[in-house]
């Protein structure tokens, strides 16, 4: 134990000692925590498009008006050749075109039946299936206007209609904000975890004090110990914050128990830290520790679920992410934060965030090896 | 006669295909300075390891201080002090605090460790520098501070990998004096170095070439029988016809 | 010449002493545009949906069959009580919950309505908004065949072009995404670690103490990466051609030379970092830490950059990765020329030149 107080005496000195590190460990995360929420929407507005009307009828004008004024469309061109609508799309300044062809109210009315054209830069596929159904349903609303204009009441017999009355729970705004903002926070928080702990015993092995360490009776496990826990109080500490930025500047408040939050978050350190001081030992440069963690980080963060569902990955993808701590993590702070989820619905996640603190940690204690 | 601190019986280690250290045999008295001689490459360091246990043989026998080098190394490791080649007291921690830490490793109680700090600070003269950040200090400074917290612990043998690399030769006599000093407090010190003039001040010699020791005995006896004067005579002839090293 | 050649020949050697390190920096590549190719897709597909059907008539079981064989859907549980929605959510498992009120047949025979309550965790917005949409347009295919009989006046019917990409596959998107984020992190942090070290372990003075002009000093440490980092865009494009069937539509000559300027101006910045700081792990954190989710958000390739607060679109103007985005996605995809995308080009170089001058000279205010 007495042994353990100076190990942590010292590694918090270094801490400490070091300002321009600590002050990264702590604005680094506060500031990209208060930004980036802001740049990360999903939401599909703002879809710039390209109209060529070659009808000019009453007809054509009403629909473009429809379109303009749905709120999902931005006119960005009117009226120019298809070539010219073109070369909108090509600089990315369109990502939709619809022409109307000559004869559209005519036709319309005269063979009950007319086609429209439109062509989409698909490049990025959400958007482009989302503008196309966004389309869609302005089109159906407005031939459903011109059928109550043109046919008599009472002809057309009464249709059955289903009516879908959708609820948003937790989140009935669906305000990216309240989703993203706990995602990102789980993921600096692993980030500051992960890499210095990484970096921490592959400095001491570069500098050469690992030597002088390990020819003292000091104990693996307490060497270990002595690493972990001031980390692991640095990451509660970062997480603290993080939370109250995310209480004070997007007003999120855990709906489920802060105990339970907390609990859980020194778990999954512990786990986080384990896997640090892992590649730590099996490391001899910084540069090498720190580019192995670069590379998991990024599939961890990656294939967490913040920026794409787990759901939709294919099955030996979904595999992947059962070894992926982060999205156990990401998962259990939306649940906890957002849906007010208890012990209950996340003591499988809780359990299997321990087996990876222990597995991890006693594998980081038995590869560091005091005599070679 | 008083009893061996540490002996070794053909101790050897290999690394692949290349023999580090080959078949070494010797005794070391306890209270003895005992110089381990021998040119870059020559294997003293991997000994040294061995002996200290950080490095596992791959044959022969050894033992320091009573405990075996193959099973017991951790208990070897509470009997000894060991100084590197390479500084390694943490430069970003000051005189005090590296003293306070290592004391605490080794388990000095809180009276002994705050007693030998000021008796430590003391015979190093640093009463001004004892908060000053180890890093910013001279390397002489850097390595007696080395030197003694290497036996702050009252160890049996204290280990000491070239110790006064890079220094100038006044600060080299005053750390031979700390050695000296802890001598009398029945220390035993295994010392390897590049400098003949201080392998005159130890009581035996041992030269090493090409993992194999070639002579062991008092500086006195060594140059006798190679009819040389001075041991960097007797060391160039040994020496020369070694095939490893830079 | 010959000596900065011998500069140049000590950076490989050290770069290629380190095998960890280049496996990592060959490995990592490849790693991503698997995950990215066959991984991550924009698309919600799959969700787990529970199905409460208080009515279990045959319209509520028409609709759940044409659920089930939706590729959107799994239909994980079925109920009937409205209740277990909420502790069912709190799981964390099921995304969305359909509920049939009692009678939904019954009501759409005889009151030609019916309703139909749809349920989302909308603690994934995307997720939530994108599911009701499937959920409301299987409905109305529903209400559309029971319909079919009858036949409607005026139709429009829409014919869509999906322009570069028609089946709407993520890689399109992700592709240039990806080279422009390994391309840039690998540069930054391998250049201005490997610089810092040198400053650390104090090899920096005797290189500068040499005759070496201190800018060759520094341009010999950027040399090796270049090269290793048009290998790693070689294996991006074989790989994305040959396993993820997107061609390079473009000249390949053209994106050849675009990447070594955006290389260049992401070694620019590594060096910048290096000039800036004086310890490893500080410059690994900034480079890092600081770089690795402002690149991924800013870029583009994830969220819509015209989606952002303005402030924010401002900000992203100063991330190379988003300008060497769109010029991959002009070249590779839209298989445009030069002609397209030289404002980008010409901003890219702005932000190198910058840099380059920046660093430079904050380099020789701490020689003298």
């Amino acid at each position: 134990m007495r042994t353990i107080r100076f190990l942590l005496q010292k590694e918090f000195r270094q801490i400490f000692r070091n300002k321009s590190i600590l002050a990264m460990v702590i604005f680094m995360p506060v500031m990209q925590l208060i930004i980036l929420p802001l740049a990360a929407n999903y939401e599909v507005k703002n879809i710039n498009i390209a109209i060529i009307d070659n009808d000019h009828s009453s007809y054509s004008q009403k629909l473009i008006a429809k379109i303009t004024a749905s709120g999902y469309f931005k006119l960005a061109a009117y009226n120019f050749s298809f070539k010219q609508a073109f070369k909108f799309i090509e600089q990315d300044q369109a990502d939709l075109i619809l022409e109307i062809p000559a004869g559209f109210e005519g036709n319309l009315i005269r063979e009950n039946e007319q086609q429209l054209f439109v062509a989409v830069n698909a490049i990025n596929g959400t958007k482009a299936n989302l503008g196309g159904a966004y389309l869609g349903t302005i089109i159906r609303d407005y031939t459903g206007e011109i059928r109550f204009d043109l046919v008599q009441p009472g002809r057309l017999s009464p249709q059955p209609v289903i009516s879908v009355v959708p609820m948003n729970w937790f989140n009935p705004l669906l305000n990216y904000k309240l989703f993203m903002v706990p995602g990102i926070l789980a993921i600096l928080v692993t980030m500051i975890g992960g890499f210095l702990s990484a970096l921490n015993i592959v400095k001491e092995k570069e500098v050469g004090t690992i030597e002088q360490i390990n020819v003292t009776p000091i104990r693996k496990h307490h060497f270990i110990l002595g690493k972990l826990i001031p980390f692991w109080i640095l990451g509660n500490v970062v997480f603290s914050i993080g939370l109250l930025v995310s209480w004070l500047i997007y007003d999120i408040v855990p709906l489920g128990s802060i105990v339970l939050l907390y609990g859980f978050i020194s778990v999954y350190l512990l786990a986080v830290l384990g896997f640090g001081l892992l590649v730590s030992t099996y490391c001899d440069t910084q540069q090498q520790a720190m580019f192995i963690m670069f590379f998991f980080m990024m599939v961890f963060i990656l294939m967490g679920g913040l920026f794409t569902a787990i759901d939709s990955m294919p099955q030996w993808a979904k595999v992947v992410t059962w070894f992926n701590p982060v999205s156990y993590l990401i998962e259990v702070m939306r649940m906890v934060i957002l849906k007010g989820s208890g012990l209950v619905d996340i003591w499988k996640h809780l359990a299997i965030i321990a087996g990876f603190a222990v597995v991890l940690n006693c594998w980081a204690m038995l590869n560091y090896k005091k005599t070679s | 006669m008083r009893e061996a601190v540490i002996k070794t019986d053909k101790l050897t280690k290999r690394f692949g295909e290349f023999i580090a250290t080959n078949a070494i045999s010797f005794e070391v008295q306890q209270g003895e300075i005992f110089g381990f001689l021998g040119a870059n490459g020559a294997g003293k360091t991997t000994a040294m390891r061995m002996l200290c246990g950080l490095l596992i043989p791959s044959s022969g026998a050894g033992t320091v201080a009573g405990f075996d080098v193959y099973k017991q190394t951790e208990k070897i490791k509470k009997s000894i002090g060991y100084m590197s080649q390479k500084f390694s007291l943490y430069e970003d921690l000051t005189v005090l605090e590296n003293i306070r830490f290592f004391g605490g490793i080794y388990g000095l109680s809180n009276q002994q460790l705050k007693a030998k700090s000021i008796e430590l600070i003391h015979r190093l003269n640093l009463q001004k520098d004892k908060d000053r950040l180890v890093g910013t200090l001279p390397l002489g400074w850097k390595q007696k501070l080395s030197f003694l917290v290497a036996v702050l612990h009252s160890p049996k043998v204290v280990f000491l990998d070239e110790p006064t690399g890079g220094v100038d030769p006044v600060t080299r006599r005053q750390f031979w004096e700390l050695i000296y000093e802890s001598v009398e407090n029945s220390i035993t010190v295994f010392v390897t170095t590049h400098y003949m003039d201080e392998a005159e001040y130890c009581n035996r010699v041992s030269i090493m070439v090409d993992g194999k020791i070639e002579a062991l005995d008092t500086p006195g006896n060594l140059k006798e029988k190679y009819g040389a004067t001075s041991m960097d005579e007797v060391f160039y002839q040994l020496a020369r016809g070694a095939k490893r090293g830079e | 010449m010959k000596q900065f050649l011998a500069l140049i020949k000590k950076e490989f050697a050290h770069v290629l002493r380190d095998r960890k390190t280049l496996l990592i920096l060959f490995g990592m590549p490849v790693v991503q545009i698997l995950i990215f190719g066959f991984a991550l897709t924009n698309e919600v597909k799959n969700a787990k949906v529970l199905v409460v059907d208080q009515a279990n008539d045959i319209a509520s079981r028409q609709i759940i069959d044409k659920l089930e064989a939706s590729r959107y859907f799994e239909i994980e549980e079925k109920s009937n009580n409205v209740h277990e929605v909420e502790s069912t959510f709190k799981q964390g498992q099921v995304k969305l919950a359909v509920v049939f009120p009692l009678n939904f047949h019954h009501d759409l025979l005889h009151q030609n309505s019916a309703q139909l309550q749809v349920i989302a965790d909308a603690s994934d917005p995307n997720t939530a908004a994108t599911l009701t949409n499937y959920v409301n347009s299987i409905v109305q295919d529903y209400t559309t065949d029971l319909n079919r009989s009858e036949v409607m006046p005026y139709q429009v019917t829409t014919q869509v072009r999906m322009l570069y990409n028609p089946q709407l596959k993520g890689a399109h998107n992700f592709v240039p995404g990806v080279m422009a984020l390994v391309l840039m992190l690998v540069c930054v942090m391998m250049t201005a670690v490997s610089i810092v070290k040198e400053k650390e372990t104090r090899t920096m003075e005797i290189l500068l103490a040499s005759p070496f002009k201190p800018i060759l000093v520094i341009v010999a440490k950027t040399v090796p990466y270049l090269l290793l980092s048009l290998i790693n865009l070689v294996s991006i494009l074989l790989l994305s051609v040959f396993v993820l069937d997107l061609p390079v539509n473009g000249s390949v000559l053209l994106l050849f030379a675009e990447s070594t300027l955006f290389i260049i101006t992401c070694l620019t910045i590594g060096i910048f970092i290096s000039v800036k700081t004086s310890s490893q792990q500080v410059a690994m954190l900034i480079s890092l830490m600081g770089m690795l989710l402002p690149t991924i958000l800013f870029s583009g390739f994830m969220f819509p950059i015209e989606n952002m607060p303005l402030p924010l679109q401002i900000i992203s103007n100063a991330i190379p990765a988003k300008w060497f985005y769109i010029i991959a996605k002009a070249i590779m995809i839209k298989g445009l020329g030069f002609s397209a995308i030289w404002r980008e080009t010409l901003i890219l170089a702005g932000i190198t030149l910058v840099l380059l001058m920046v660093s430079l000279k904050s380099f020789k205010i701490r020689l003298s």
